[in-house]
Parts: structure tokens; sequence; C-alpha cells
């Protein structure tokens, strides 16, 4: 089914993309990714949530992580900005590279990486403050010593929540639909100028219409940012990445990485038969 | 009708495998049964308190029967002659209510009133109370609850007539004289100021002690500590210390704040010497208020764990996620989000170290004291030590103050209690808003 709707996507765009892996390939090889796992495992407590993961995400590209529930595919979101620290049962082995530096290096502070690599979750969870704090508030704790209201608006329009919002900056957050309210917590991702903006879900609790403009507008932060986007949604997928991994598991339920490539391979021609299970939806 | 019996129908259908009984009518008898036992258990609550509200009611209001020494007639016939008829003491001049004072009481009384401060030149109405309260000497002889006053009033009033210039009169025992008296032997003129003003200050420093604390401890417990043996022994023997009789916290701020740390809440430590009216050892206003902010403590501290507790964690995530430190996020989502839980319990707590009476007789509050409390380093006693006393007393006046006085407990609980409420209110609408 999939399938269907990704061979008619118009011809250019799948083109430019696959031109594109080539060349992000070829960047990745000296050395640029936006970040890098390296045989990461991640327990909580006995139990081992991700196994052997390798994961090489390219910048200003979206990066979409797909598999059946609970095969690790939002442990492994979280691992990348340590949100997995406030589980106090989260243990993680393995690197994941960051600038040429492990996050989890002794010496590396977790509050650090979570400016750099921002996170939106599955939950609109905007803060019970006005519309223009929501937005700012990310920005000051981090010291940010700029103009405030330029830093708003511009967020805001980055979110393409501006117009909708300039006149009620003062209103609470939650007084926002759903889909303004997600927009308002990526907005206030990006106030706080991260490199990479993790994704977990975004749309799980959504309309398809608000759902559709924060598709749209992920394709526009992608020229700024570096995004990965977890989603159970396979269309959403197809649509929105331009590469996709494929997570899955056996009895043992910990999740390990079965494909990870370009998003066209993976639901037109994929190497492993699992993954073509998945995305052709006989399982999962 | 139709309806009905398609219902019905399909209510007597028997289930084709026989699994099913269809007695839809004993589950309802059943739930019924349980309904008018929940009833029961509402109406016995309601029918004890309004019982203990009209039997303090009908204890603070009523008839008395007051009996003079000498009427104030005589005197006014005696000491002004020429006065028109009908006047009243109130309307003498002070030269006269001066030569009644002098001439009624013994020298000695009149000598000491005199060294206090010349009686000649006190005002008219200053040497008017002396004389009402010395000369007149209105004593009570009876009372009556409300009850009684309203319908056995020919009974009372052909009881008074029988007493030597008795008077009857209505007399509600919550009245300004018991707010502004202190302490008195004669129910006549005894108040609560004193206590009111020990109870206020003693739990203004329980409060400003035990919410910093207590907050402070379940931030930590709830953020911070590990989930080790020792967090949770701590967390334990918080949860059953709130489930300690009050004495023990007496005997503990006994030995304690009063007894180790006598230089310190005795002020002695301060540079006070003591020895004064309201200072000399640790039984002081501090000492009590500690006591209290102990007792209340692992009530604040549970609750306000709670109310921590039930921020969401979305709301953390979403701070951690924007790079905020754990105190950022503390600061800026959980303790605003948590605030209004955490004053409830505040609240809670401290309505019930009001009513404390246990600790503070262990402490040692005075039981008899005029002299207002001063600062922490006071001598002090508190409304419910007040009321204890007052109740134990055999004089029957002295139980009636004791119910004017317990509602006067109840009115201050419950305006603090509803002021603490409207800022709580306030303060949830302002976040939300």
């Amino acid at each position: 089914m999939s399938t269907f709707e990704l061979s008619a996507q118009p011809r250019e765009q799948t083109m430019m993309r696959e031109t594109e892996a080539v060349a992000a390939v070829a960047a990745g090889a000296a050395g640029t990714f936006a970040i890098e796992a390296t045989d990461v495992n991640i327990f909580y407590g006995q139990f081992r949530a991700v196994k052997d993961v390798s994961l090489q995400i390219q910048k200003n590209k979206i990066t979409a992580l797909i598999g059946p529930s609970g095969c690790g595919k939002s442990t492994m979101l979280r691992a990348f900005n340590r949100m997995n620290d406030l589980v106090s049962t989260a243990r993680i082995a393995g690197e994941v590279l960051f600038h040429g530096r492990n996050l989890y290096a002794r010496e590396v502070d977790p509050v650090e990486v979570r400016r750099k690599i921002g996170m939106v979750f599955q939950k609109p969870n905007p803060f019970p403050k006005s519309i223009y704090e929501n937005v700012l508030w990310g920005a000051k704790i981090n010291g940010f010593k700029g103009k405030a209201d330029d830093l708003v608006e511009q967020s805001l329009r980055q979110a393409a929540l501006w117009d909708e919002v300039k006149d009620k900056l003062k209103q609470s957050g939650l007084s926002l639909s759903g889909g303004q309210q997600q927009r308002l917590c990526i907005a206030r991702t990006i106030a706080t100028r991260p490199e990479i903006i993790l994704m977990d879900e975004p749309c799980s609790a959504l309309d398809p219409i608000a759902t559709l403009k924060i598709e749209d507008l992920m394709r526009e932060l992608v020229e700024k940012y570096t995004i990965i986007i977890v989603t159970h949604n396979m269309q959403q997928a197809a649509r929105v990445s331009d590469y996709t991994a494929f997570f899955n598991m056996e009895q043992d339920r910990a999740g390990y990485l079965v494909e990870y490539d370009d998003t066209k391979k993976i639901f037109t021609n994929p190497k492993d038969q699992r993954t073509e299970d998945y995305v052709t939806g006989r399982f999962g | 009708m139709n309806a009905i019996e398609t219902q019905m129908d399909f209510r007597q259908k028997p289930d084709p495998a026989g699994d099913f009984e269809y007695d839809l009518n004993a589950r309802k008898r059943n739930a019924s049964v349980w309904q008018i036992i929940f009833l029961a258990a509402t109406v016995i609550c309601v029918v004890l308190l309004m019982t203990l509200l009209i039997k303090i009611v009908n204890d603070a209001f009523g008839y008395v029967a007051m009996q003079n020494k000498i009427q104030p007639a005589e005197l006014v016939e005696k000491y002004a002659p020429d006065a028109a008829p009908g006047t009243t003491l109130p309307e003498l001049p002070q030269e006269a209510l001066t030569a009644i004072f002098k001439d009624n009481v013994s020298a000695g009384l009149y000598r000491r009133y005199d060294r206090e401060k010349k009686v000649e030149e006190r005002t008219q109405a200053e040497v008017l109370a002396l004389v009402e309260e010395r000369v007149v000497e209105p004593k009570i002889v009876a009372t009556w609850g409300l009850l009684d006053s309203i319908f056995n009033r020919g009974a009372i009033e052909a009881q008074v007539a029988e007493i030597p210039n008795g008077t009857l009169e209505f007399r509600s025992w919550v009245n300004a004289n018991l707010l502004t008296n202190p302490q008195s032997p004669n129910p006549e003129s005894a108040g609560v100021r004193t206590a009111i003003l020990g109870s206020l200050l003693m739990i203004l420093i329980t409060i400003l002690v035990a919410f910093p604390i207590g907050v402070g401890a379940a931030i930590y417990l709830e953020e911070y500590a590990k989930d080790n043996r020792l967090n949770r022994l701590i967390q334990t023997n918080i949860n059953n210390l709130a489930g300690v009789p009050s004495i023990i916290y007496g005997m503990l701020g006994l030995a304690v704040f009063v007894r180790v740390l006598e230089p310190i809440t005795s002020g002695v430590a301060f540079g006070l010497t003591g020895g004064g009216e309201t200072s000399q050892n640790g039984r002081t206003i501090l000492s009590a208020a500690l006591t209290l902010a102990l007792l209340v403590l692992p009530v604040i501290i549970i609750n306000s764990q709670e109310a921590i507790r039930a921020v969401p964690r979305s709301l953390r995530q979403a701070s951690f996620g924007l790079g905020a430190t754990r105190w950022q996020t503390v600061w800026s989502h959980v303790l605003p989000n948590a605030m209004p839980g955490i004053l409830t319990g505040t609240i809670l707590a401290v309505s019930r170290a009001i009513g404390e009476t246990a600790p503070l007789v262990v402490i040692g509050a005075s039981t008899f004291i005029t002299v207002d409390p001063n600062g922490p380093f006071s001598k002090f006693t508190a409304l419910p030590v007040q009321i204890y006393q007052w109740a134990s007393r055999p004089q029957a006046e002295f139980r009636n103050l004791a119910a004017a006085a317990i509602v006067v407990l109840l009115v201050m609980l419950l305006t603090l209690n509803a002021a603490a409420i409207i800022m709580r209110n306030r303060y949830s609408q302002r976040r939300v808003a």
C-alpha cells in the first residue's frame, strides 16, 4: 500500500533524493555525520531494550525510525540526547558520537547535550504559561541574552505558527489546538538553536490536517536542522523522510536494527524480507 | 408498551448455554442496600456534627441572672439626690463617681488604685468602670443555655424573681469583651486576647519553620533522592511519623526544645536576660511553635510529595528536553504546578496544629497568664489550652466561656483556612489563565 503512495510521488523528487543520498554518504565518509551511534546497547535494569545498534544520521536530512511497538526505536531516539538518563534504571553501552565527541563520555553534561539536540514529544506538552514564555523559557534558562521579542517571533515564524498566534502571545499555550500546541513545542525547541531535533511520534495525537501541517513544517525545517523522527505511521515515514531505519525484535524483545537505507529503497525494494513484510503491512 | 414488552422478552430469554443468570433485580437490591448503608453513614456524620454545633451554640448564648451588691439606683439616689428621676450611673459626673468609689471600697483598695493613677485625675469613663467593677460588683448567680432561654423563659423569670437584687439579661458569651480582655479569674471580665495572640504568633512561627523544611524535604525525596535502601527507610519513617500521637511530640518538644535547647528557646543566647514578665525559661512560644512544626512536618512532606508526584511527567521531559538543569525544572515547572496541592496539604496540617492541645500542655503552656506575648520568647497560652482550662473549672460560667472560646477558635480556624484557600485558588487561576 505504501509502495503505491511512494511511486505516486513526483519522479523528480525521488530522483533528487537519490542523488542527495549519494552525496550525503560521501560526506559521511569524510566524518561529517550529524550524529553517529556505534554498537549501542540500552538496558532497563536487567532487560535489554536495544541490541547492538549502529546508525549514522545524515546532516540536514530527515531520518525516520520505524518498527513494531516495543522494538526500542523510541529508546534509541532518546539515546541521542541522553533523555534515558532520566530513567534511573536505564544504562547504555556503546558510543554516540556528536561532533566527534562521545555523548556518554564522563565529562559530557547531559544538560548541554539536550540544548544542542532538542526533542519534540508524542503528546504536545506546552508549559502552562503564555505562548510567549513557552518559546522564550528554554532559551532564557540557557543564558539567552539577545532580544527576546525577536527570538520569539523568529522561532514562531520558523514553526509556521506566527500568523496564528501573533495577536495572542500572552494567552496560555494550553489554549491552542493540539496541532498548534505541537508546533509551539517545535518553536520552543527551535528557540534554543539546536542542531538536531528529535521527534518522538510527533503526530500520533493529532488529526490528519494538523499532521500534514507538521510534516510540511518538517520539510522546511530540515534545511536548517537535522531531524530524526520515530513514527508508527508508515505513510508518514514514506512521505516525509529521506532515510528510514527499520527496527525489529525477536522473542527476547530486544530491539535491533534490521535495515537502514534511503527511504525509497526501504519502501520499494528492501533488502531484508522482514522489512518488506513490515512495510507492506504483513505484521506489526 | 411495545418497547417494554421487547425488553421483558429480552430479559426473560434464557441464555442458550446457561452460563448467565439474568437476575437484575437481585443486583439492584444489592446495590440499594449498599446505597442505604452509605447514606446512613453520611446521616450519622451530619447528626453528630450538628449535635456538636448545637451544644456549643447552646452554651455560648443564653440568659444569665445577675446580682448586684448595691443597686446602681440606690447609689444614684444617695450621691446625686438632685438628679432627675431615671438618671443612671453612667450619666453621673466624674466627681460623683469618685465620691461613690471612695466611700464604698476599703481604704486599702482605694490607696492601691490611687497609687496606680490618682483617682481624681481619671476620666469619667475610667472611674465608672471602677465603680461598676468594685462597688456595684455584678455577680453571675445562674446561667442558662440558649435552648432553655428560648423555651423555658417563664420558669427562668420566676426563678430570678426570687433572687434579691437579681436581674435577668440575655448574654452572648461571644462578645467584644471576650476578644479584647486578657484572662481573668472573674468570668465577668475573662477574655481570650492573650490566647488568640499566643495562638497566632505560634502558628505563624510554625508555618515559617515547617513549610520551607517540609517542601524542601519533599523536593529532595521526590526529585533528587535515589531509590536506595536508606531513602526507602527515611520514607517509611516519615509516613509512620505522620501517625504518631501528638502528645509524643509534646514529650519530644519538652526534652529537646524546652530542656536541651533552653538557652536558645528562652532567648538567653540572644542576649535576653530573662527574669522579666514574659521570658524566663524554655517554655516559650518558640518551643511550642517548633514542636508543632515537628508535628505537622510529616504531613506537609507527604502531601507535598503527592503534589509533586502529580505533576505530569511530560512537563518535566519538556523542560529537560530544552536543556534545563534539574533545579531549573523543579523551580520553574514542578513547584509552580505542585503549589496548589502543596498549599492544600499545608492548610490541612496547620489547621490541625492550631487545634492541638496535648503537646502544648506537655511543653508547659501557661494555664493562667494575663500578659500579652511580645515575641517568640514569651511565655504563652493558646486558645485550645485556654478552652481546656476553662472547661475543667467547676463554675458553670466558665463552661459558657469555654463554649464561647470554642466559637472563637472555630471562627479563627475557618477564617485562616478560607484566606489560605482563596490565596491558593488565586494562585492556581493565575497559572492556568
